[in-house]
Order: C-alpha cells, then structure tokens, then sequence
C-alpha cells in the first residue's frame, strides 16, 4: 500500500488534462507505440469528436521511481466542463491527491478555482502543474503570481511542464512519489469499497469501478451492497490499464473493477459502498453527494414502438451515468416517452447523442426546461419541470424560478460584451474584481432557465473563447413566467410547448415559428405555425403549399435516382411524427431547442 | 393472353435499344446528360460503340425500338449514323417495322443530312427545338435560333419524315402564360406527330443550378410554372394531342414514343454508349461517364460498366407505382396485384379515395391514374403511395 498513489487531474477545460494523461500513460509503457492513440481516456466517440472528457476513466500506472521501487500510480480521469462537476466530485472522492494544471498562457480560469475548492474539500494534497510552457505566449511568472495570489498555493511548488512537447513528465511522475501521500486502510479489516463508477458490458454484465478503503475483495467472495442488501459472488476484480487485467485480488487502497454477474441495472448505485456479506463493515463511505439535475427535458422515441427500448437502454446508461434522472412521461402528440433530469444542456446533448449512437435509437427531445416553484392560490407550493403540468394561470398566487451566483473570469477588454450577455439574459451584477492587471472576474446573479439554454457558448463566442464561467445555484426568486404554446394548423403540440419568462416569450415564440417553417417540409395545403399564450397569438409563421410538385423527365438513367429519392423519403418519414394531417420531422422538435437568434 | 399478363410479362415484350452519343457542340447549362464538346474522339468512340454492340448482342432479347439518344447524336454525319443502325442490325435482332429515332438539334441539321438520315435508316426525327423565341434560347445556351428550327423541322418534312417529334421547354424564367401559349401554338402549326413539354428543372450541379443559388437570376414562380404544366395538357388536348405521359403529347396512340414507353412499363431495354443504362427486367446496369473510359475499356475487350443493382421486389413495386403514375394510362391493379401478391386496393386505397375526393385521380376497379391536376403533383402523391407499402 505504500506504493499506491490514487490521483486526478484537475483543469480549466483545454488547458491539457487529456494530453498529460496521455504522456503519463506513454512514459509508463502500460500501451505499446503502436496501439497508442491521442486522448487515449476519452473512448466515447463523443468525446474524441468534441474533444471533452464526459466520463471519468481509470488508469493504473507502474513507475520505478529514482529509488528504484514499483510504484502503482491510478490515474482517474476527470471531466472539465461545467456541467460534469458532479463527475469531477466522484472521481475526486477517490484520490489522496491532485494533479491541478494551470495553462502558462491562459492562467487561472473559472473552473481551474471551481475544481480546486472541489479537491479541497475532498482534502486532497494539490501539485500545481503548469502547462505549456513551451508556447510563446506563455507567462509563467505571472501564472505563478496568480497561483500564489487567487490559489493561494506555494507556487515553487508548482511543476513546469510541456505535455505536447513531452517536457518535465518525469517530474511529475517523481512528485506524485514523493509529495502525494500513499492511501491507508486495513487490508485486513473488513471489506468498505466505494462504487465511483460503473458500466455496462454485454457479456459480462456490471462492471463496477471502486475504490477499497478497507479490507480485501477476491473471486468467489460474497459481497453486498449496503444501499439494498443485494448480494453477489465476484467472478473477478483486477485493474484497469487501459484494458482491464485480471488480479487475485484488490486490497485497501487500490482502485480497480469488480465483475459479479450482475444484471440487475438499478442494484448498483454510483456513490454505494461494497463490503463482504458474512463479514460487512460497519459504516458506508461517508460523505457522497448525490447529483442534482437541473434542466429537465423529455425524451421520446421517433419510432411509436420504441418505448420499450428506450427504458432499457435508459436503464443501461444510468448505470454509466448515475447523475441521469428519468420517470415515465406521455405527451399527446409524440406518445409514450420520459421525463429526464440533466446537469447541464451539455449533460442533455451528451445523453442525446449516446443514446442514438449507442442504443442506436432515434428520439424527439422537448424544451428544456428548469424547475420552477409555483405558489398556489391556497398557498400549497408545486415543484413544477414540465410545461404540461403547468397549472392554469388563474390558479396561481406566483412563480419563483431558480437563481445562480455566476463567476465569470476574462480579460478585462471583453468587460463590455460579457456585462451585455449577462443583463440581456436578466443578470443582476453584483461585485467585480480585478485578479491581476487586466483579467476581471465578475459575479452575476442570473436566472438558471437563461443560462441553460447557451450562455456558455455565446460568452465564450463574446470573449473570443478568453471568458471563463463557473457556477452554483443559490436561491429561489419570485418571477413572472408563461406557458408558451405552438400551434400547429390550430392544434396545439404539447412537446413544443416552454415555460419562459413573459418578457422573453415573444422572442422565443417568433424564433420556434421561424425554426420550425425552415423544418417542417412543404405539403399540398398550407401550413400555419403560431406561437401562443393562452388564447392570445404572439407570433406566428407559414409554411406556403407546393403549387407544383412533378420531376418533368424521367428516362433510362433517372429511374434509380428518382426511386432512391422516394426510398429515402420512406425512411425519413419513419422519423417523423404527424401532427394533425402534418408531418413534423425530428429535426424540427430539436431545432426549437436552439437559441441562435439573439 | 390477356392484356395484363403481356403487361407483366416482360419476355412477351419486344425490349428497347438505346445508344447514347455523348457530344455537343455546346453544353446548355441546364443539362445533366453526360456529353462532351471534344469531337476529335468521335472515331474512336465509334469502333468502340460497334465494339460494344457485338459484346451485348447476346442478350435474348427482340427489340422493336432503337433510339439514338445523347448528347447531340445529329453531330454525327449520315454515314456514322447509317453505320451505328446498321450495326444493331447485324447484332441484335431487330424486329421488321421498328421504330428507329433519332435526336437532333437544330442548329446541326442541314438538308442533305436529313436525307441522309433517312436513308441511313431513321424513321422517327425528335428535334430539340425547345422555343421558338429567341431570347429564352439565348437563356438556355443553345446554338441555334427559332429560324434556324423553323427550317429544320420544314426541311425534316421535306425529306421525307413523316413521324415528326419535336421537343419543348417552359417554364422559362420572364416567360409567361400567353408567350408561351405562343410557342406551342407554332409548334402545333407543324403537325408534329409527338411532342414532349419539358418544364425547366435545376438539376443539381448544372451551371444553371448554380446560378440560381446564387442569386444571378430568379426562377419563375412555382405557381405560374405549375399553371402553364396545366395550362399546355389543356392546349394540346383541345389541338387533338393525347396526354399520355407527364411531359409527352402523341397525336395518336401510334404515335406515343414507343421507346420511350418501355422505361415507364418496366419493359426491358439495353443502354449503350457512356452513361447509358441498361434494364433487363430485373437487374439495372450502367455505363461509365467518361468517353475515353468507356473507350479504353472496350478497346481492351471489357465491358464499360460502371455499376449495376438488382431489384427487390419493395424496389420494383416503388418503380412501379412512381413509373406508372407518370402515365395516363397509369397502374393496372390486376397485373400489379399479379406481380406483387399483394391487394393493390388494400394497399392503396385510402390514398386514392383522397386523390379522389380532390380529383387528383381516375379509379376504377382496374386501372388508377392520375388526372392533369394529380400529375402537376405527381412526386408527392408517388411519395405518399410508397409510404403505404410495407
């Protein structure tokens, strides 16, 4: 055990944390040239394509350090956007310590703070690394004032390295001997093992990744969850080195997998603690936060016959991702679907696109929407998400709608722009500070419903990609929020229906008439499209009929042409959903969802 | 045999001979046919051609139609086009009486060549004409004038043809429906045998196309194109002109292009030259786009196919269904039912009690079809018939 080092790393997002895992992992050799690849952690293709890291991945490293012992180092990666703090909180549960980097050029960043209170509050030992120092607009002695002054760490203690360039990786290979602290535990006390992780694998069930705090786990043993009782008998554990390799077994302070046959999705929870059914610890780990969705959005298949297969494969990816909330949900127009919980509108397009990609599912998602508190005439208080449960206006006493304490972190020449972004989107600016001679952080209380739809893009398209953001939610406010409708041909479609703000919904309205004109095909009458309130029309699109619809010549070469068009058409049509006599695609739901007007 | 089994029996049907002669003088930027301007290969891709014909004369097949098709076949001398007949003749068995048809622009015609042609064997001149208008010629990038089409179509008269088409389009942006009433008018004046009525389409990829997009010009208005598509069934009818097909007018059931009608009954046909498709009642083949490929390749005693399906039966049907809606003559339930084992009422049936109601479509027991009104509509309504299959 004293050979054992658990760490993460932490960072602003693109200041290198894939590119540093990476040379750690080549400078350990665990992977041959040959099979090596960039980002070697990140094997969702989301996140290659994107170039985010979503989930949290484990890797054990063996390192013969200068002394000339082994030492096992597990590298446990950790996500760097916003929405996956939760994440970033899991994985942090898990380590001693923490590789924090800082980019030389960039400096400090919102979520470079957001993550180093995170560790410290998992009283993690912190390494400051600073990266790419070999760009020549690095300026690490400024970084290292800023590490001294904003971090308030020792910045001789931090580590100059180039991750891209392979500069000082042994460094910090020898600092995570020499300064982490080695985990401690009884290997022979009784089994406590942390779940931090887990997914699910086709042939082999559950894979559960954990950290063993006490005691010692092997093949054959009967281990339990104490969340349920739920027993089961190890059919193997071992770590992860990119592959998982089999071992005889996993003792205090090693971080690896179980394999126990487990089918049963829902029988393991991220955050329960494992221990041996005829010898169980007293006490699960403490101190595990559970994730607190807040967008909630429903999700329902194009197909009318998916439903059954979206619960299942909704119930396998919950395993992966247990901050996924989800209940049964039905809407008029698109059937039966579900509700869904998310961290972010990240976290929502990230479940979106795994749950086409790998599930191979096709699906309608509606507006996202946040929680609303809504004050009743009695004075009974209804926690309302879904704008189908909206209660009649007449009904209600008043709204409050969710608040967050923002931070936002730029250089000081995007003030303006990123002051416009914040008050447009309803912001209340409430202090400003300078954190070195030209880069401001400012803090704004902002509504949560304006922030999740794109503010992190458009204050990252404002500040040139320099602004940073940062945020938790604070309080309840009082608000003045309407159900807006779509109308489609005078029916209403109640997947497209949004709560929002009455002095937004106009806006919003003409932007989903506008969206939805541009997707819904053209038929043979006309289409009206209107946004509304109540009974009272607050804009509205049309949608012209075809006045001809014929292709003039159709010899020898254009019959395969003309009939892969229809074939195509079929197809498209099997994602589509009627609507009345209107067929509106699945590209059109989603459209709607994007905010690029303002 | 009843008319329905010769309808779904392919064998029972002479097949159709298409050759594709790939130059111009000019490309009109409106169109998507493969052609070249470069005539110094014409040589070469005549023994080429010839040496297609002998490697494909194997099919079992009887053709009562051959088509020289392109491109601009009458950039051809006489004698190029009397060897070209001659040598389908000699590989293939072509039955007594068969239609032999040639296309022809305008602005390369003179004369002696039409009597050239006739005596090489043409028996049916299809001539681009397209307008007799100057200024929408101009617009379309063609190489002759409405003059130059009143002396072709006179001088193909006075060299003996007597089975006359002439080709039209509309649809023309700045046309309008009185101009373009016009120039059906003086096409009428000819008595031609045939007429096609193309309305204009940006295929994707043409120079036309892209200036569209762009911007440069601006498309007539989809409702005055779709009125004069209604407007020229109705002209035409009251000149005693049969709407058989969408875009093609016979002044007798004779007179219908017999070739061409081989496509949209699923009748077997055999594609020769760059581009050109073959059907052979199930599988579907074409040639390489590219003249010296196609040259090259046969040369090296290789067939110059560049791709081929097979159909399954669902492909067949949607052929079947867009194919025979195309004409007025439209889809025989009994022979569909026969082919595809399944209840074409059954299938159907709602979508045509809807054309119905909006009289957009004939129906009886036997037959479907769609009326002038259902045809200005026809690729959507094909869509919504393909959605109901299975």
């Amino acid at each position: 055990m004293k050979r054992i080092r658990n760490f993460s790393i932490i960072a602003h997002i693109d200041h290198g944390k894939s590119t540093l895992s990476d040379r750690l992992i080549q400078a350990t050799h665990i992977v041959s040239e040959r099979d090596f690849k960039d980002q070697i952690l990140d094997s969702m293709d989301i996140e290659r394509e994107r170039g985010i890291t979503i989930k949290s991945q484990t890797v054990c490293l063996p390192f013969v350090a200068k002394d000339g012992q082994t030492y096992f180092l597990n590298l446990i990666d950790t996500p760097g956007h916003v929405d996956f703090t939760y994440e970033v909180s899991r994985a942090l549960s898990s380590c001693e310590g923490a590789l924090l980097i800082i980019d030389a050029s960039q400096g400090v960043e919102a979520q470079t703070l957001a993550n180093l209170y995170l560790a410290m509050e998992h009283n993690l030992e912190i390494i400051p690394v600073i990266n790419k120092i070999d760009l020549p607009s690095a300026d690490v002695d400024r970084v290292k004032l800023q590490i001294e002054e904003d971090l308030g760490l020792d910045p001789e203690a931090a580590i100059l390295i180039s991750a891209k360039e392979g500069i000082g990786i042994e460094k910090v290979l020898e600092a995570l001997v020499n300064r982490m602290p080695p985990p401690s535990g009884d290997p022979e006390a009784p089994l406590q093992a942390l779940i931090f992780d887990s997914h699910y694998d086709s042939f082999r069930g559950t894979i559960i990744y954990l950290r063993i705090y006490q005691g010692t786990v092997k093949p054959g043993d009967l281990i339990m969850f104490m969340s349920n009782k739920a027993v089961y008998k190890v059919e193997e554990v071992g770590i992860f080195q990119i592959i998982r390799v089999p071992r005889k077994e996993l003792s205090a302070g090693e971080v690896g997998y179980i394999i126990a046959g487990i089918k049963t999705v829902s029988d393991t929870r991220c955050g329960d603690t494992i221990t041996l059914k005829n010898r169980p610890c007293d006490a699960p780990v403490p101190g595990f936060v559970e994730a607190k969705p807040v967008v909630f959005s429903s999700i329902y298949p194009v197909a009318s016959d998916g439903y059954e297969e979206l619960a299942i494969s909704l119930e396998k990816l919950k395993l992966n991702d247990a901050s996924l909330i989800y209940e049964k949900d039905f809407s008029a127009a698109l059937g039966f679907g579900f509700r869904c919980g998310f961290l972010g509108l990240l976290h929502l397009e990230v479940i979106q696109e795994r749950l086409e990609r790998e599930y191979d599912l096709s699906l309608i998602l509606t507006a996202p929407s946040v929680q609303y508190q809504v004050i009743m005439n009695d004075d009974s208080i209804l926690t309302i998400d879904n704008p189908a449960l909206y209660p009649d206006p007449v009904m209600i006493q008043s709204t409050k709608e969710p608040f967050i304490r923002a931070s936002i972190i730029i250089p000081d020449r995007y003030m303006g722009a990123a002051m416009k972004l914040c008050l447009d989107r309803r912001g209340i600016n409430k202090n400003y500070q300078y954190l070195t001679s030209n880069r401001l952080e400012m803090i704004f209380e902002l509504p949560l419903a304006e922030v999740v739809f794109d503010f992190y893009d458009k204050l990252k398209s404002v500040t040139q990609g320099y602004g940073s953001f940062d945020y938790e939610i604070i309080d309840y406010r009082e608000t003045d929020i309407v159900k807006l409708d779509i109308l489609i041909n005078g029916e209403r479609v109640d997947a497209l229906s949004q709560l929002v703000h009455r002095d937004r919904a106009v806006d919003r309205a003409r932007h989903a008439c506008e969206k939805l004109k541009e997707e819904i095909p053209r038929q043979m009458f006309k289409i009206a499209i209107q946004g509304a309130i109540g009974a009272k029309i607050i804009a509205r699109s049309t949608i012209s009929p075809f006045r001809k619809d014929v292709t003039a010549k159709c010899y020898g070469g254009d019959i395969t042409r003309k009939r892969k068009l229809l074939e195509k058409q079929k197809k498209g049509k099997k994602r589509m959903k009627m609507v009345g006599k209107v067929m509106i695609p699945q590209s059109a739901f989603l459209s709607v969802l994007k905010t690029d007007t303002d | 045999m009843s008319r329905e089994n010769i309808e779904t029996n392919h064998f029972f049907q002479p097949a159709g001979l298409y050759v594709h002669i790939p130059f111009c003088i000019r490309k009109c930027p409106y169109c998507d046919f493969f052609s070249i301007t470069d005539r110094s290969t014409i040589p070469g891709f005549m023994e080429a051609l010839i040496q297609e014909m002998s490697m494909t004369g194997v099919f079992p097949f009887r053709f009562d139609s051959l088509y020289i098709g392109g491109g601009t076949p009458s950039v051809l001398e006489a004698n190029q086009v009397g060897r070209v007949v001659e040598t389908a003749h000699r590989s293939y068995r072509i039955l007594p009486g068969a239609e032999i048809t040639l296309e022809a622009n305008p602005g390369t015609l003179r004369f002696d060549k039409l009597t050239g042609f006739k005596s090489a064997g043409i028996n049916r001149l299809n001539i681009g004409v397209q307008s007799f208008r100057d200024a929408h010629l101009n617009f379309l990038g063609r190489i002759h004038t409405g003059r130059d089409a009143d002396t072709a179509i006179k001088d193909a008269r006075k060299a003996g043809f007597d089975n006359l088409g002439l080709d039209l389009i509309y649809g023309i942006p700045g046309q309008t429906k009185k101009s373009w009433l016009l120039d059906l008018q003086q096409a009428v004046d000819y008595a031609p045998e045939h007429l096609s009525c193309y309305m204009l389409t940006y295929e994707f990829g043409t120079p036309m196309e892209r200036g569209l997009r762009k911007g440069f010009f601006q498309a007539l208005p989809e409702s005055l194109a779709g009125d004069l598509f209604e407007a020229t069934s109705a002209f035409l009818c009251s000149r005693g002109y049969q709407h058989y097909e969408i875009s093609n007018f016979a002044r007798s059931t004779d007179f219908r292009s017999r070739h061409n009608m081989k496509y949209w009954a699923g009748v077997p046909y055999i594609g020769l030259g760059p581009s050109a498709h073959s059907f052979t009642g199930m599988k579907r083949s074409w040639n390489c786009r590219s003249v010296s490929q196609y040259t090259e390749n046969l040369n090296a005693g290789r067939l110059p196919v560049a791709g081929e399906e097979v159909l399954s039966r669902d492909q067949e049907m949607i052929e079947a269904v867009y194919l025979g809606l195309r004409k007025a003559d439209g889809i025989a339930a009994e022979a569909f039912e026969k082919k595809f084992g399944v209840s074409f009422h059954g299938l159907f049936g709602e979508v045509i009690a809807d054309l119905r109601k909006k009289r957009m479509m004939n129906a009886t027991k036997t037959r479907c079809a769609l009326t002038c009104r259902g045809m200005r509509f026809l690729d959507g309504i094909a869509s919504r018939f393909v959605q109901r299959m299975e």
